[in-house]
């Protein structure tokens, strides 16, 4: 991991760049983390890749419930030559949940963005493909969000089969 | 099963059977005689439990694994703990050809429909155990993504478990056969006085521009089980 | 209803089809629904393959039919309740779950993990790393034809099991793992079982070269069959021995090494083509590395305590219960409660038998999760499934699916 002295040279030569589109770094218990715009994590990707942070670990998305901007995208980037691990996090608004695809960079990508889509509702643009994929193409909501119920039923016992579903329906 | 057998009387020794035996191939054996070699040599049972004690031996449970109880499953075909002593390693993976459907894992709402048009499928007579906790009672996970197996198909016996030791499942799945071979109808059917489960075919949800179906359902998420319809 | 009719028309290939390939009006592309019941042994897979012929042009992988919902469960339940709905997500390499949670959580605590921990947990892991590739083997085998490998590997397995029986108690999921340390000491008779089964696992592991490489049909299956090459992969994001059939040796335990990795001495098996057979071969050496490494680790155990001594998020040792009003209150509100973790949010990768496993753990200072994700090494791998089949035969993607080695549990969640 990059030390928290890597991080801000990392930090300022993003900001250097172009400025408005770091909006705070983060260096916790060995985690290096960058908090990006959402609407320029194309240009931030391409600046780390450049700099040799290649390698996309993990896409996946945080609820930040009641916190807004509520959904988080966190993008975990890996140099394998350096064998250093960077996080990139862009927050977005439940209303407009919208932020690029990086499909076009890594095509692996293509799984976890989906996933991200169906859990949270974070709407990828450019993907080629973007439905369900663990839910039910039909099903409503997105499960992993804060408010959404856990859900789960009562079981059915012989003693009780009959009041939950009941032959003399 | 019951088993009517005479004792052999103490003065018949082997080789004595052996020569009785080919007199009666022969032809040679009369009237008594006969008679005392067909006791001797011939089980006699009702035609019902011999069918059944031949249904119970010779199950053929079908490759339905879904999660973690799917390797134990595995196991009881490994060499360990070996199912074939029972009959029962000829897994199939039709469901036309199996009767046991083993569902070994959880079931999640994208699968449940999956797993009836199967159970649909198989002939009479079919069984169903549940293995496990998830597919029982949904286990460790009581939540959105889950579905207890008795809520969309019958279950003949429910295996606890997580996951379920090889040596219980094949405590689970003697039980279902001398539930089989003793011709006991406790459990569902008796309850829904029910003859079986019927088979949907899906009414028209082609790919592209098929007709589609009249009530706006996909054929196979309709699945019900013809229990007082057959019975009435 | 409309949308049906669509969601059958978007399963068909995007990137294929008749008029793009400048097929012309008499040839077809038939798409063929294999799964998510199929004979072969991998889990509630479905695949939509287009054939033109026998040739696949392409693959959907569709997913989701054994979806369990851990994460969404896991949030609401206290940290040392997770573990157990944690392991079972790649229900294969269960230790490698709860490994990879368990150290998220003690890097959000700043909790150090004694030796003697580190290195039980390492035997467990490379204990469950031979599990993992015994059951492919078996079960790769199968898929190919070759179908006693299967009784010859489930017959290993089954004295790891007792291993794994004889210091947790169960045989798969065991909970062994804990926030801190591991559950127990291994109980007396565990390292004399181990060290024999650590002689004899290289010579088994010699038989089952012996009973497969040198069939000719395994060869021609498994041979110059669906490459791809290593950029390519790595732009899918794959790691693990998929990466490391392709020639990249990239694995963590080298890398970035954790829990006492780097104390011991073993080689990464790295192929050269990047195809079928190297991925076979990477897998199989692999066997013999990790038996050495449990060998290292068991002769040179150090003593000491095996879990961590925080006794703030520990349970303190069943004895002092009865002496130690300290800590019957601890214990009470460890099981009642559970411990309260800092604010944060912590990504701990290891190397799992598919892949990078990693466990985000985000934190919001309360005795429950506020989020858990199970970075899956399967459901990043299984994108390559298509780029690897294209232009092959059917025979070959059914090859290709059990070298790759896709467990639905974490694929799915």
């Amino acid at each position: 991991m990059p030390d928290a002295a890597g991080l801000e040279v990392i930090a300022d030569e993003l900001r250097a760049a172009d400025p408005t589109s770091v909006l705070g770094t983060t260096f916790d218990r060995g985690r290096a983390e960058i908090q990006i715009d959402p609407s320029k994590n194309i240009e931030v990707i391409e600046r780390l890749r450049k700099r040799g942070f290649n390698f996309l670990a993990s896409l996946h998305g945080v609820d930040y419930y009641p916190q807004e901007p509520r959904l988080g995208v966190v993008y975990e980037l890996l140099d394998m030559t350096e064998v250093d691990r960077i996080s990139l996090k862009a927050r977005v608004s439940i209303d407009d949940p919208k932020i690029a695809s990086v499909t076009s960079i890594w095509p692996g990508s293509d799984f976890p963005e989906r996933e991200c889509f169906d859990m949270f509702g974070v709407v990828f643009e450019g993907h080629p493909d973007l439905r369900r994929i663990l839910m039910p193409e039909d099903f409503e909501g997105f499960p992993q969000r804060r408010d959404f119920p856990v859900g789960g039923e009562p079981i059915l016992f012989t003693y009780n089969e009959t009041e939950q579903y009941g032959k003399d329906r | 099963m019951e088993i009517k057998r005479e004792a052999l009387p103490q003065d018949m020794d082997f080789r004595s059977r052996q020569l009785m035996s080919r007199d009666m191939l022969r032809g040679d054996l009369e009237d008594a005689e006969l008679e005392r070699f067909v006791e001797q040599a011939v089980m006699t049972t009702t035609l019902d439990r011999a069918v059944a004690w031949a249904q119970g031996n010779s199950i053929y449970p079908m490759t339905f694994g879904l999660a973690c109880c799917a390797i134990e499953m595995m196991s009881i075909v490994a060499a360990r703990l070996d199912i074939a002593r029972f009959g029962f390693e000829a897994f199939r993976a039709s469901p036309r050809q199996a009767d046991l459907l083993i569902l070994s894992g959880r079931v999640s709402t994208k699968m449940a429909p999956v797993i009836r048009r199967i159970y649909d499928q198989m002939l009479e007579p079919k069984f169903a155990i549940s293995m496990g906790a998830c597919c029982s009672s949904t286990g460790v996970f009581n939540n959105y993504a889950l579905v207890a197996s008795d809520k969309f198909m019958p279950i003949d016996v429910h295996v606890p478990g997580c996951p379920p030791r090889p040596e219980a499942l094949a405590h689970g799945i003697l039980k279902l056969r001398d539930k089989i071979q003793h011709n006991d109808r406790e459990g569902w059917r008796e309850r829904y006085d029910a003859v079986g489960t019927e088979e949907v075919v899906p009414v028209a949800s082609g790919l592209g521009d098929g007709p589609q179906a009249a009530d706006g359902h996909e054929g196979l998420l309709i699945a019900r089980s013809t229990g007082d319809a057959a019975g009435a | 209803m409309t949308a049906l009719g669509d969601y059958r028309k978007r399963e068909e290939s995007i990137s294929y089809s008749v008029e793009s390939a400048g097929m012309g009006e008499r040839h077809e592309l038939l798409t063929l629904n294999i799964g998510p019941h199929h004979p072969a042994t991998h889990g509630v897979l479905r695949l939509i393959a287009t054939l033109e012929g026998e040739v696949v042009r392409d693959i959907k992988p569709i997913i989701g039919y054994v979806h369990t919902g851990i994460e969404k469960t896991a949030e609401q339940k206290s940290y040392w309740k997770v573990i157990p709905v944690v392991e079972r997500m790649d229900y294969v390499s269960y230790y490698f779950n709860a490994m990879a949670y368990c150290c998220a959580v003690e890097t959000l605590l700043g909790l150090e993990v004694p030796p003697r921990a580190q290195y039980l947990r390492v035997i467990h892991l490379e204990l469950n790393r031979i599990v993992s590739h015994l059951i492919w083997l078996g079960t790769s085998a199968l898929d190919l034809g070759a179908m006693s490998m299967f009784w010859y590997c489930f017959r290993e397995r089954e004295t790891i099991l007792d291993l794994f029986e004889m210091s947790s108690g169960q045989r798969m999921h065991t909970r062994y793992f804990q926030i801190g340390g591991v559950f127990e000491d291994i109980p007396a008779g565990f390292a004399e079982k181990l060290q024999k089964f650590v002689d004899a696992m290289p010579t088994r592991a010699d038989q089952y070269a012996d009973l497969l490489e040198k069939n000719q049909i395994l060869l021609s299956r498994l041979r110059d069959t669906c490459i791809l090459d290593e950029q390519t992969l790595l732009g899918l994001n794959v790691t693990g021995p998929l990466l490391r059939a392709a020639g990249n040796p990239w694995d963590l335990r080298k890398a970035a090494p954790y829990s006492s990795y780097d104390h011991f001495d073993f080689k990464i098996p790295v192929g050269s083509v990047g195809d079928n057979y190297d991925r076979y071969r990477v897998r199989h050496a692999e066997l013999y590395e990790s038996t050495k490494i449990i060998d290292q680790a068991l002769n040179g155990l150090p003593e000491g305590p095996t879990i961590a001594d925080d006794r703030k998020v520990v349970l303190p040792p069943r004895h002092e219960l009865a002496t130690s009003m300290e800590a019957l209150i601890h214990h009470f509100k460890l099981v009642t409660e559970g411990f309260r973790v800092p604010e944060g949010e912590a990504y701990y990768p290891i190397e799992s038998p598919r892949g990078e496993l990693g466990c985000f753990v985000r934190s919001d200072g309360s005795a429950k999760p506020a989020r858990v994700h199970m970075r899956d090494p399967s459901f990043v791998n299984l994108q390559a499934t298509a780029p690897m089949v294209k232009d092959s035969y059917i025979a070959d993607l059914i090859a290709t699916l059990a070298m790759i080695d896709p467990i639905l549990g974490g694929v799915d969640r």
